[in-house]
């Protein structure tokens, strides 16, 4: 249950920070709900890794599939030298994932007692 | 709390944001900051414009004064209705900068000398291009065109309200919603200004009228005889049918340059050689336009097109518009960067432009006391320079300060372009040469735009375009009253025969330009008896009874085709005209086959070889996509030339001008024993024949190359692309299948070409059609961003719609922006 509080929450206070500040605020909103609600480390890890693999990968598809995958043929020739939108969409939801995932796990450690 | 595993995390967590936050260079390419690049709230994804996207907007902007509704169409093509007219420029600016602003920046840095400010200076090539813009005096020429603007309160009004509506978007706009240029390279627009306005003209001035070969002519006059330089670099090409037909009587001279008595020994005969291997702009920016009279057209109304040849980029340097205000209703493209309609038609008339392509840029050798260029010698006495002191900033890296000379010749203040700090590879570093450039005069370029905008007949074109001072070019008009006309307008400097084909002494004023072309000398047709009046950059006219010196390099086929097309045509429509304007007859290979075919010694040949002769045979001598008949022409020609005239060249100076196309064709057409036919670093003496068959030879073994990989058909050959502004393929649209080429009347090339197709036809209710290779929508995660590339590669045509307010409700009509005060 805590997994899944988190999981949204980290979610929603990510996507929010995002509306005004730079992309590093989901960082802070990993770290925090992990900070306020204590899981075990790698549960906490997991629960910021998932939330922004989520939150990235299904906007970032969102966002393609409304634009015909576009752009994303486009960039992903530039960035990843291949025409593959999906993999452009992955490799965006990994980079949120392994932020989110490492700022969950410093703040599970800030609460975590021996 | 765990003390050291926090540590750590938080120090893997900080490292990752940071490393992502940071622009890396990899593999020696700088990337973006992967963080904000890849977050779907700020970076990339939010350029990916939804394919529903409907761009209705309720804006509200204090700085109008009444309302303006937009109406985009289907195409994305806005229509402006506006109450008050500087308004209209106001949304055209907020509009350009919307659909535009990352290219109008780009092109306005790229004028000013301030590329290296976004782009760094790892390619050396870039700190170079800023310098030679710098030092060409784009920004002094801008600065004297702006304060031509500052003294005209209406168009500094126009100009104003645009750079107002282009600054409300900049404003608006939030780091997610930038442009995806801005966050791949990583800077952000600044302000538009009335000066960027202005240097983006200049840019069109640089392009259309900022070429020159005076150093590679003055190398190839001192290298050639006097005799075999004329024969190489002939005044006139035989194939030449000017603008202004043979026999045309002009106007009374009333300028007379004289060339100075010593022209001979200090000019003529002058042995001195300057070294060089610049860039400049292409060769072959050019154009045609035309108007057909009603008596020729099957309506009766009149038709007028054009088709202006440029630079083929992505986003396009064109973005079509209509304005709608109280004092007219234009429609047409225009310039992302500048107010008005370029290239269109309103509801009495249309206009069209073809490049001048005049020599107004010439080089005068400067004698400074001594390396400080603190004074320079003219008219025999020592004359103190001034300085303009150049900051050239640079991305990551202290700015570079470059100081140029400018020197006062006669009454004209020009930079000494070139010195011993910086020969823009065009000399040997150890003299200076002034650069002397019709574009650094006043002038009020865009007077001739709102003008035309508004006019309803010959009179108000006439009063238009007598305002074109530079780039000169040919003003195409036609109006439902059923006049046509065609100006060459510019303002010109008159010159003596063979000023300013080399470089000049700029020691005192004997040298000097001495006056300009009277505007009423300019040569013209107005309703000519043979119906119809065209342009395609050929000389203007018959150097015989034309009192003033136009230079020697003019392209001759594609003005020699239209004519002849145009004076066997009638009963016109309009689709007549679009069948011409997409016409891929290459009228030069025309002339050249019959006596390559006829001296063709096919005993000597191969099996493969003779293949290749069977191609030419069959050929049309049409540039067509799916064909290799032009591929087998080119090669073939290319090798013929290199064979006629190498051994000429075998010890030329490295960088020297190569004989015009056209003087092969012409001097055998005259002589099959051509002067330089004969190969002269061997015993025997070489026939036609001999030649002819010898570069089929060597052909061959390139064709069967070409033919191995795959490329023989000519499309692929010549292999069109639109390429990115920055140069990213992805970004791109290579490898088009389209025809056509330098000498066929449609101009395509690899890079350059029609830039956009127009047909006019004035009938009561005016039917229009055009195509540009692009998109209305510059953002490259748009659908609209190349949208109409695959129409033009067809070469197929959009009709233009002059949308009244009555048909708000068309279906065509795709979004509304309503903008209030």
């Amino acid at each position: 249950m805590k997994f899944f509080i988190s999981l949204i929450l980290t979610m929603l206070l990510s996507f929010a920070a995002c509306l005004f500040l730079p992309w590093w605020s989901i960082a802070i909103a990993a770290f925090v709900v992990a900070a306020l609600i204590p899981q075990k480390p790698f549960k906490a890890f997991l629960t910021g890794f998932v939330a922004l693999f989520i939150l990235w990968g299904g906007i970032s598809f969102w966002i393609s599939n409304n634009n015909d995958h576009i752009l994303a043929h486009k960039v992903s020739q530039l960035l990843i030298k291949m025409d593959n939108p999906y993999l452009l969409v992955l490799t965006t939801a990994l980079i949120g994932a392994l932020v989110a995932g490492f700022s969950a796990l410093a703040g599970s450690y800030l609460r975590k007692t021996k | 709390m765990r003390i050291v595993p926090f540590l750590i995390t938080t120090a893997i967590s900080a490292a990752l944001v940071i490393t992502l936050n940071t622009r890396l260079t990899i593999a020696g390419n700088e990337a973006p900051a992967f963080g904000s690049f890849l977050s779907p709230q700020h970076g990339f994804w939010q350029n990916a414009e939804p394919v529903s996207e409907k761009f209705n907007s309720d804006l509200t902007f204090q700085q109008l004064t009444g309302k303006v509704e937009v109406y985009l169409d289907e195409r994305l093509v806005p229509h402006i209705f506006a109450e008050q007219e500087n308004d209209a420029y106001f949304v055209q600016g907020f509009l350009h900068a919307k659909f535009r602003l990352w290219q109008m920046e780009f092109q306005t840095h790229a004028a000013g000398g301030r590329l290296s400010e976004i782009l760094g200076d790892k390619d050396p090539r870039i700190l170079n291009f800023d310098r030679n813009m710098r030092r060409l005096g784009m920004v002094y020429a801008a600065e004297i065109a702006l304060q031509e603007v500052n003294k005209d309160p209406v168009i500094k009004s126009a100009c104003d309200a645009y750079t107002k509506g282009v600054n409300a978007y900049i404003e608006s706009l939030t780091t997610s919603a930038l442009p995806l240029e801005y966050k791949l390279i990583g800077y952000k627009p600044e302000k538009w200004t009335n000066l960027k306005t202005s240097l983006f003209l200049k840019y069109m001035s640089y392009d259309l009228a900022g070429r020159d070969d005076d150093f590679e002519l003055t190398n190839a006059k001192s290298y050639f005889s006097a005799g075999d330089f004329m024969n190489l670099f002939p005044a006139i090409q035989d194939s030449l049918d000017p603008i202004i037909p043979k026999g045309t009587v002009f106007e009374k001279q009333k300028v007379f340059p004289v060339a100075p008595l010593n022209v001979d020994s200090v000019y003529f005969n002058n042995q001195d050689q300057a070294f060089t291997e610049s860039t400049k702009p292409d060769h072959d920016n050019g154009s045609n336009n035309w108007a057909v009279s009603g008596s020729k057209t099957k309506s009766g109304a009149p038709i007028l097109c054009n088709d202006p040849h440029l630079g083929l980029n992505l986003p396009s340097l064109w973005y079509e518009v209509q304005i709608s205000t109280p004092a007219y209703n234009a429609y047409g493209v225009s310039f992302p960067g500048a107010p008005g309609v370029i290239i269109g038609y309103n509801d009495s008339c249309a206009f069209g432009f073809t490049n001048g392509g005049r020599d107004v840029k010439d080089y005068f050798e400067i004698q400074f006391k001594d390396d400080t260029r603190q004074e320079y010698s003219f008219n025999g006495q020592w004359v103190k320079t001034t300085f303009r002191v150049d900051t050239i900033k640079i991305k990551n890296k202290a700015a570079f300060i470059d100081s140029v000379a400018y020197v006062q010749l006669g009454n004209d203040i020009c930079p000494v372009m070139y010195d011993k700090s910086f020969s823009g590879n065009r000399s040997a570093n150890q003299k200076y040469y002034a650069v002397r450039w019709k574009a650094h005069d006043a002038s009020n370029e865009l007077k001739i735009f709102t003008m035309l905008n508004r006019a309803k007949n010959y009179g108000d074109y006439q009063a238009a375009v007598t305002n074109l001072h530079t780039p000169g070019q040919n003003v195409v008009f036609a109006a439902k009253n059923g006049d046509i006309a065609l100006r060459t307008q510019g303002e010109w400097p008159a010159k003596w025969k063979g000023q300013g084909d080399f470089v000049m002494p700029g020691y005192d004023t004997s040298f000097l330009w001495q006056g300009m072309i009277p505007q009423d000398e300019v040569p013209y047709q107005y309703n000519p008896e043979r119906g119809f009046v065209s342009s395609a950059n050929q000389k203007p006219v018959d150097d015989n009874t034309y009192p003033y010196y136009l230079g020697r390099d003019y392209p001759p086929y594609r003005g020699y085709i239209i004519n002849k097309r145009l004076n066997a045509m009638s009963n016109i429509t309009p689709q007549d005209m679009m069948a011409l304007q997409t016409d891929n007859f290459d009228a030069g290979a025309a002339m050249a086959m019959p006596f390559i075919i006829s001296n063709m010694k096919e005993s000597d040949l191969n099996a493969s070889e003779k293949k290749y002769v069977d191609i030419l045979k069959a050929w049309d001598c049409r540039d067509e996509a799916g064909t290799t008949g032009p591929t087998v022409f080119e090669i073939f020609w290319t090798n013929f030339e290199h064979a006629v005239y190498d051994d000429e060249y075998a010890k030329a100076p490295k960088v020297i001008m190569r004989p015009f196309w056209s003087n092969l064709v012409d001097g055998i057409l005259k002589d099959s024993a051509y002067k330089f036919l004969d190969n002269t670093l061997t015993p025997q003496t070489e026939t036609l024949a001999d030649m002819v068959t010898g570069a089929l030879k060597k052909a061959a073994v390139e064709l069967q190359q070409v033919e191995a990989a795959g490329k023989l058909n000519w499309e692929k050959y010549k292999g069109t692309g639109i390429k990115h502004l920055a140069k990213l393929v992805p970004f791109s649209r290579m490898d088009l299948v389209t025809g056509g080429g330098g000498r066929a009347i449609n101009a395509t090339k690899s890079d350059h070409g029609p830039s956009w197709r127009m047909v006019i036809s004035l009938t009561a209710q005016t039917e229009a059609w055009g195509v540009y290779p692009g998109g209305q929508n510059g953002n490259i995660g748009s659908k609209y961003y190349d949208s109409f590339v695959d129409q033009w590669a067809a070469g197929k045509y959009y009709p233009l719609w002059m949308m009244t307010k009555e048909q708000t409700g068309d279906k065509r009509i795709l979004a509304k922006m309503s903008f209030n005060k």
